[in-house]
């Protein structure tokens, strides 16, 4: 008696004692490498600091200057155009790679370890990979040679048209593991129960998917789509590992390569932070656009 | 009752080991090219070479980086190992305060570490550069390992909170019962019910700094401590013309470890992926 009651009032005081300190080294790692250096690098943003001299104010300069550059626009719109691809495609691929893996199949977990394993990798050294299957002697063109397609043989990384699309390819095979796990992880949610109903009503495999399987993903789907488009606007490795932002300058550079580049090639600190800031602003002005969009859809259903 | 295996099931089947088949040329393709002979790597189809070249390897292993693939497998260990131990000591102890006080300063903290993994760090990391660059950290393992463990913190906060809040508190109030001291019932106690999490969180920050790339560029290139993306890297731009089966031997040698270790520890991978399904 006497003692419940007192490990009652332990209980109740120890809800509050785990102290703060314990957690002092995590927020002071979170403050010192995120939001702290991000409130510098907004500030760099708006000077004209070239990393050595003094930083002086030059207000939206830089910002005007990524507007009515040309370059910087085609950098943007690369990005963008890259990312929104990636994500249509790793997440139509991986759904229907999380789809046939599903059900009965026997060798599932086998291939699903296959699947997943490039996202485990370096994606550089994956690139450098794919970079030999485009090059123009590369393994892409023997085959199409070998084929009797020697027509379609081209310089795949070489030619403005085709280059940006074979670094989609390689990020989409890279990742598409991923949002199969994702699904696969969102499908085994789904109770048996549900779907076996719908199968005595006599549902057809299509109507299930659309009225069923597809709504109770909702989740999945969210975070799928959120983690693969985060990863689609950072992509710098790729890029370094298949085209090093060629063929001619800058046709498949993107933000996080101009980020690179401004810094440490031309010394414009400046000018870089800007680029981030239009990077930051876009990821997290998207990211939750998409997060309510998708959560809404949730709801809805 | 749709499980039964029928007909369909087994095209599927078929259809996806074919796939998976081609899936992995890429694979195939690594180890072939780095056993070809130069000629070779621009002549030949895509068969496996007729007398391997073994000698690429070691070559590879000599080339590569500032002082060879050798020493940036020590540095990619070094740092790997260092940060991995860093965020899991100091995750688990944060994310144990702040799962265990319920209050709305502890929700506030847990949403600014949430904030913390969506942030894109390109903007952090030209301050944190200069800021490291001035305290002589740059090109060193201390500065890279600290900047790893700062960088991947809220993921880590994420993962062993989202873990404590659902564990029972029975145990440590036992503990404390019996006159154990808060840290001492953590370390006795909570830490050891945390294992799941921990290995999911090893798993997956270890990949995540083995392969990192674009920060140890940054940081490394050109200087002793250079890991392996970035001794691959070195070894790339500095042939001029890409020596194929050269690079294709240093990829394997990058490779052949991170394989070897996601065969053996994918179900924890796969799961540290799939966690932010629940959240």
């Amino acid at each position: 008696m006497f003692f419940s009651r007192w490990a009652g009032r332990l209980r109740r005081r120890g809800l509050d004692e785990v102290p703060w300190l314990f957690a002092l080294p995590a927020v002071v790692a979170l403050f010192a490498f995120h939001f702290v250096p991000i409130v510098f690098g907004g500030y760099y943003a708006f000077t004209d600091w070239d990393g050595l001299s003094h930083a002086s104010w030059v207000g939206l300069q830089n910002f005007r200057r990524i507007a009515g550059d040309q370059f910087a626009r085609s950098v943007l719109w690369h990005t963008l155009e890259l990312a929104t691809c990636f994500v249509l495609l790793v997440n139509a691929i991986g759904l229907a790679l999380a789809l046939a893996l599903n059900r009965a199949v026997k060798t599932r977990n086998v291939l699903r370890v296959i699947f997943f394993a490039p996202v485990a990798l370096s994606p550089l050294a994956i690139s450098f990979v794919w970079q030999w299957i485009f090059v123009p002697q590369g393994a892409l063109n023997r085959v199409l040679d070998a084929a009797g397609l020697s027509s379609l043989q081209r310089d795949w990384l070489g030619d403005p048209s085709t280059a940006l699309w074979m670094v989609l390819v390689v990020m989409v095979w890279q990742f598409t593991g991923l949002a199969m796990v994702l699904y696969l992880a969102g499908l085994q949610q789904i109770p048996e129960e549900i779907e076996e109903a719908a199968l005595v009503d006599g549902a057809s495999d299509w109507l299930r998917l659309r009225k069923i399987v597809l709504p109770l993903l909702a989740p999945a789907i969210t975070v799928s789509v959120t983690l693969t488009f985060i990863i689609g606007m950072r992509v710098f490795d790729q890029i370094l590992g298949l085209t090093g932002g060629g063929p001619a300058v800058g046709q498949t550079e993107t933000l996080g390569t101009q980020i690179y580049e401004q810094l440490f090639q031309f010394g414009r600190y400046g000018y870089g932070a800007a680029f981030s800031v239009v990077l930051t602003v876009i990821v997290l002005g998207l990211a939750l656009l998409q997060l309510i969009f998708l959560r809404m859809n949730e709801r809805r259903l | 009752m749709h499980r039964r295996y029928t007909r369909g099931t087994l095209l599927r089947e078929l259809a996806l080991v074919v796939a998976a088949g081609f899936f992995c040329l890429p694979f195939y393709l690594v180890f072939a090219i780095a056993l070809e002979t130069t000629a070779e790597t621009v002549k030949t189809p895509l068969s496996f070479p007729a007398s391997p070249q073994w000698g690429n390897f070691s070559a590879a292993w000599n080339a590569a980086g500032r002082s060879g693939l050798g020493s940036a497998l020590v540095s990619s260990v070094v740092i790997t190992v260092s940060s991995v131990v860093g965020l899991i000591v100091l995750g688990s102890l944060g994310a144990y305060a702040i799962a265990r006080r319920r209050s709305r300063l502890s929700d506030f903290v847990y949403i600014l570490f949430v904030l913390g993994i969506i942030l894109p760090f390109q903007l952090a990391i030209i301050p944190l550069y200069v800021a490291m660059g001035r305290l002589g950290l740059v090109g060193t393992y201390a500065g890279l390992i600290v900047l790893n463990i700062g960088l991947l913190m809220p993921l880590t906060i994420f993962l062993y909170t989202g873990f404590i809040r659902a564990l029972p508190r029975d145990y440590e109030e036992a503990a404390r019962v019996d006159g154990a001291g808060i840290l001492q019932a953590y370390l006795r106690v909570v830490f050891p019910l945390l294992l799941p999490i921990t290995g999911t969180v090893a798993v997956l920050t270890g990949i995540i700094v083995w392969n990192e790339f674009f920060v140890a560029l940054l940081f490394l290139l050109g200087s002793r401590s250079e890991t392996l993306p970035v001794a691959l890297y070195s070894l790339y731009i500095e042939s001029g013309i890409p020596q194929w089966n050269l690079l294709f031997a240093g990829i394997g040698i990058t490779l052949a470890p991170i394989l070897a270790f996601y065969l053996f520890a994918q179900r924890h991978l796969i799961r540290g992926f799939a966690t932010g399904i629940k959240g």
